[in-house]
């Protein structure tokens, strides 16, 4: 990691310096709102990583993400509410749970040699199926809802998940930063080369050497573990779930927005995604809220038009044409990644 | 004498009815440049799809160094030790250069540093250092295809399978690729079986020539033999060609 | 469980599925030759919804009738939307193209959304209470005319694929790009032509459909859906198939109803989807992928 400190350009370094500064002061600063609304990018800025692993390093594109963030929450909710399990325990089954999720569909998709479209379209059913299941299955609420006891917001027990609002934006800042510490190393290793060459070109990768079934496999079953994470802090943060909302296929489309808006395949695109988004979409809210006007559907239909105009106009993403403006790109040998 | 390094015994493959290739046998011995032409439709690029694994031979087998290689998946069989470019180069576009290489590097070497580290010496090789950084997508046509012998090489293969290296690079370019193959089987005792329509590379190249019609092998033997026989020059070459 | 509810049951989810059919037609006909995944397909089939729930509203038109000028309307909808948005974007990467119509949906669904309200609408037709009875059967009357008018629609678009020379022109451009441009076929046009056929078909389909069921805005998705699992059972490529898919997929649907609760029918369409693409990815009438 040293190595990539040298080769990271100055301004970069400065950039990321001061925009840890920001966040790590935010809630001194700010009102419930505001950090609200910032745990929320900082929410979508994770997510949207993780997603970003499976469709943006390995090019395997993933249209049912809502899946492994509802497998997540559920899990660790049933297990506290059900046995009263703390969800730092009940992470590692959350986790589990997703990542076997995630290698069924890849093996049920991979083994058969189903891609592009076909992949994405399985990974709706599979999220929409278990939509389905999750609101018969009484044990966890069906379709009524699971709830879980609020707790008071003044002991702040991380272990626990229970605590003040400003607690809840510290862990999702703590996640967000590891993830992209995490992403940034997993790039440069081995793993990271061969999901980007099946990316390009899984026949050539193949004549390589590449196992293109494993990493594959590999990149579908981390994406998964890592969004099971931010299913069990969407249960405890909003301390309820409905099938309906959380397996949602809108939940999965919000997902994706992000990295796409962003730039799908870099490093900090999902992150500058999800504050564009969220930032804009909030804005127009409160916007409409000022005229009185309270239409459903709105802040949908914006989401829509951003991202036709991205993918008409920069079908990269916002950042890798921003980053190249600022003077941000890095000069390593042999990569123009950030 | 001992077993060709590259030995295929009387291989067939049919695509829904179509003939491809038909029992072809034929050999390459370890350290040779050989060459398999023919006219377009001939089979070659099928027999070099089935040595590397892409697609299995309906009749046949096929060995490398003393194994069985067919019915082995594209990426075992290079492990095994042969490397392959393809017809239509394919780079890894929105990779640099050097990325392309160490890909193909990372398949001997688990270690990223070393990987770069070999990558780098292969792309001095082949000329193409300066442009390391570059995306891959921005290279002009013969330095596609010498990336793409580059990535190969990263493999470290014992036998390079090069389909229609020249196609599409001037008389200069091919000169020099052919300079590059003699100097990599020269130096490196590298083993190359080459698909190739221009034949001022496959004459300045190859110790021997197979030739494929309609599937079927009609001739084997040294350039001169080949570039002779009756019915080499009545499907391909043509009488002009002698 | 009676012999007789099960029949009519099947019955009544064989011929929902006639027009279920006819909606999968549409998207055949794009993906096979446009090979696009128009992922706004089930949005469009709503919009055609409401647009009979509307001109039934006003005019007091009975959908049988509005349909023709609705699936002129989208027929000319779709030639503008692939002409102008998509047709850019063939050669770009799948997923773009795919995002790109998913964009359009997303646009599609809320505006529908924001116009109309959640709250769900029908059209309330004279006849749409009545049956008629075929020995121990009970069929409805809207059923079974919807669908005989989806049938007739399928089999029309079948001879014109079949006998004329554009529809000729058209299966040449979705078997080989490359060769039908090479013999001179205006490619693009024939690409705009097809995804206006499609949508007209889910024009017609949506009006047929409104007959059927009460429509909401957030029904679009769910078709979308519904309309790629039929063709893929069903087979890409094959208009039968689409057929074929789409009465099972209606018959899969009302029996999981009836046996198991209503919300579960669709968990039986994903299943199969499931399966097929596990064990015969080219569907039951389709070519060898």
């Amino acid at each position: 990691m040293k190595a990539l400190l040298f080769v990271t350009p100055k301004r970069a370094l400065v950039l990321m310096a001061v925009l840890a500064v920001i966040s790590l002061v935010l809630p001194a600063f700010t009102n419930a709102y505001v950090l609200s609304v910032a745990t929320l990018i900082l929410y979508f800025a994770y997510l949207g990583q993780a997603w970003n692993v499976m469709m943006g390093f390995c090019g395997q594109l993933s249209l049912g993400h809502s899946l492994y963030v509802g497998i997540g929450a559920y899990v660790s909710a049933a297990l506290f509410v059900h046995y009263g399990i703390p969800p730092w325990l009940g992470i590692w089954a959350a986790v589990l749970a997703c990542m076997a999720a995630g290698a069924a569909i890849g093996v049920l998709a991979f083994r058969f040699g189903i891609g592009g479209v076909y992949f994405a379209l399985l990974t709706i059913a599979f999220a929409e199926f278990t939509r389905i299941g999750f609101d018969h299955l009484d044990w966890v609420g069906g379709s009524g809802g699971f709830f879980l006891p609020v707790a008071q917001r003044d002991i702040n027990d991380v272990l626990a998940l229970r605590g003040s609002p400003v607690m809840f934006y510290y862990v999702m800042l703590v996640l967000t930063v590891a993830a992209f510490a995490f992403c940034t190393w997993l790039l440069r290793t081995r793993i990271g080369y061969y999901w980007q060459a099946i990316r390009e070109d899984p026949d050539a990768a193949q004549a390589l050497g590449i196992n293109t079934f494993r990493y594959k496999m590999l990149a579908v079953v981390i994406s998964a573990g890592m969004s099971a994470l931010s299913g069990v802090f969407f249960a405890f943060y909003y301390n309820n779930l409905f099938p309906e909302q959380i397996f949602n296929m809108s939940r999965s489309i919000e997902i994706i927005l992000g990295p796409i808006i962003g730039g799908v395949g870099t490093l900090f695109g999902p992150i500058l995604g999800a504050v564009v988004l969220t930032v804009l979409a909030d804005g127009i809210t409160e916007l409409m809220a000022v005229f009185g006007w309270e239409i459903p559907g709105v802040k949908q239909v914006f989401y829509g038009t951003c991202l036709l105009v991205v993918i008409v106009f920069l079908p990269n993403g916002i950042w890798p044409t921003l980053a190249r403006r600022l003077g941000l790109e890095r000069k390593e040998e042999g990569r123009r990644r950030v | 004498m001992s077993e060709p390094l590259l030995s295929v015994h009387s291989v067939s493959k049919s695509f829904r009815g179509l003939r491809a290739v038909s029992e072809a046998s034929f050999g390459v011995e370890e350290g040779h440049i050989v060459a398999l032409i023919g006219p377009n439709g001939a089979g070659k690029t099928t027999c070099f799809n089935m040595i590397a694994g892409a697609f299995v031979p309906d009749a046949g087998e096929i060995r490398f160094a003393g194994r069985r290689i067919d019915g082995m998946r594209p990426d075992q069989v290079c492990l095994a030790g042969i490397g392959r470019t393809f017809q239509l180069v394919r780079p890894f576009a929105g990779l640099s250069v050097l990325d392309n290489v160490i890909v193909g590097a990372l398949g001997r070497n688990s270690s990223v540093v070393v990987a770069r580290r070999k990558a780098h010496a292969i792309l001095e090789r082949l000329g193409l250092a300066e442009k390391r950084d570059q995306p891959a997508s921005a290279l002009t046509l013969p330095d596609r295809k010498r990336l793409e012998v580059a990535r190969a090489l990263a493999t470290e293969p014992r036998l390079l399978l090069l389909d229609e290296a020249m196609a599409g690079l001037r008389p200069t370019e091919t000169d020099q690729m052919v300079a590059v193959f003699r100097r990599l089987s020269a130096e490196d005792g590298l083993t190359i079986l080459l698909i190739e329509h221009v034949m001022r590379a496959v004459m300045a190249l190859s110790r021997e020539i197979h030739v494929l019609h309609h599937g079927v092998l009609i001739a084997s033997g040294s350039p001169d033999e080949v570039v002779r026989h009756p019915a080499v020059l009545d499907c391909y070459l043509g009488e002009e060609a002698v | 469980m009676p012999l007789e509810l099960v029949a009519n049951v099947t019955l009544a989810g064989l011929l929902t599925g006639l027009v279920y059919g006819l909606m999968a037609l549409g998207l055949s006909v794009i993906f096979g030759v446009v090979r696009v995944v128009n992922f706004a397909h089930g949005e469009m089939m709503t919009i055609a919804m409401y647009a009979a729930v509307m001109l039934f509203g006003t005019f007091r038109l009975d959908p049988f009738i509005t349909l023709i000028p609705v699936a002129a309307a989208f027929f000319a909808f779709g030639y503008a939307l692939q002409a102008t948005l998509i047709n850019p974007f063939i050669t770009r990467p799948e997923h773009t193209q795919f995002m790109l119509v998913l964009a359009v949906a997303i646009i599609m669904v809320n505006a529908l959304l924001m116009a109309f309200g959640p709250d769900a609408r029908n059209v309330p037709v004279e006849y749409a209470l009545d049956s008629f009875s075929v020995g121990p059967l009970l069929l409805d009357t809207v059923r079974v005319y919807a669908a005989l008018a989806a049938l007739a629609i399928a089999g029309g678009l079948f001879l014109f694929f079949k006998f004329t020379a554009t529809g000729g022109a058209i299966r040449a451009c979705a078997d080989n790009y490359l060769g039908a441009k090479v013999v001179g076929l205006d490619v693009k046009k024939y690409y705009a032509l097809t995804f206006g056929i499609g949508s007209a078909c889910v024009g017609a389909a949506g009006c047929l459909m409104v007959l059927l069921v009460d429509v909401t805005p957030l029904l679009g998705p769910g078709y979308t859906l519904l309309a790629f699992i039929i063709v893929i059972v069903g087979g890409l490529g094959s208009m039968a198939g689409a057929l074929l898919g789409g009465v099972l997929i209606g018959i899969s649907e009302a029996l999981a109803g009836l046996f198991f609760s209503p919300s579960a029918k669709s968990m039986f369409s994903f299943a199969l989807l499931i399966l097929v693409l596990l064990f015969r990815p080219q569907g039951l009438l389709g070519k060898r992928l």
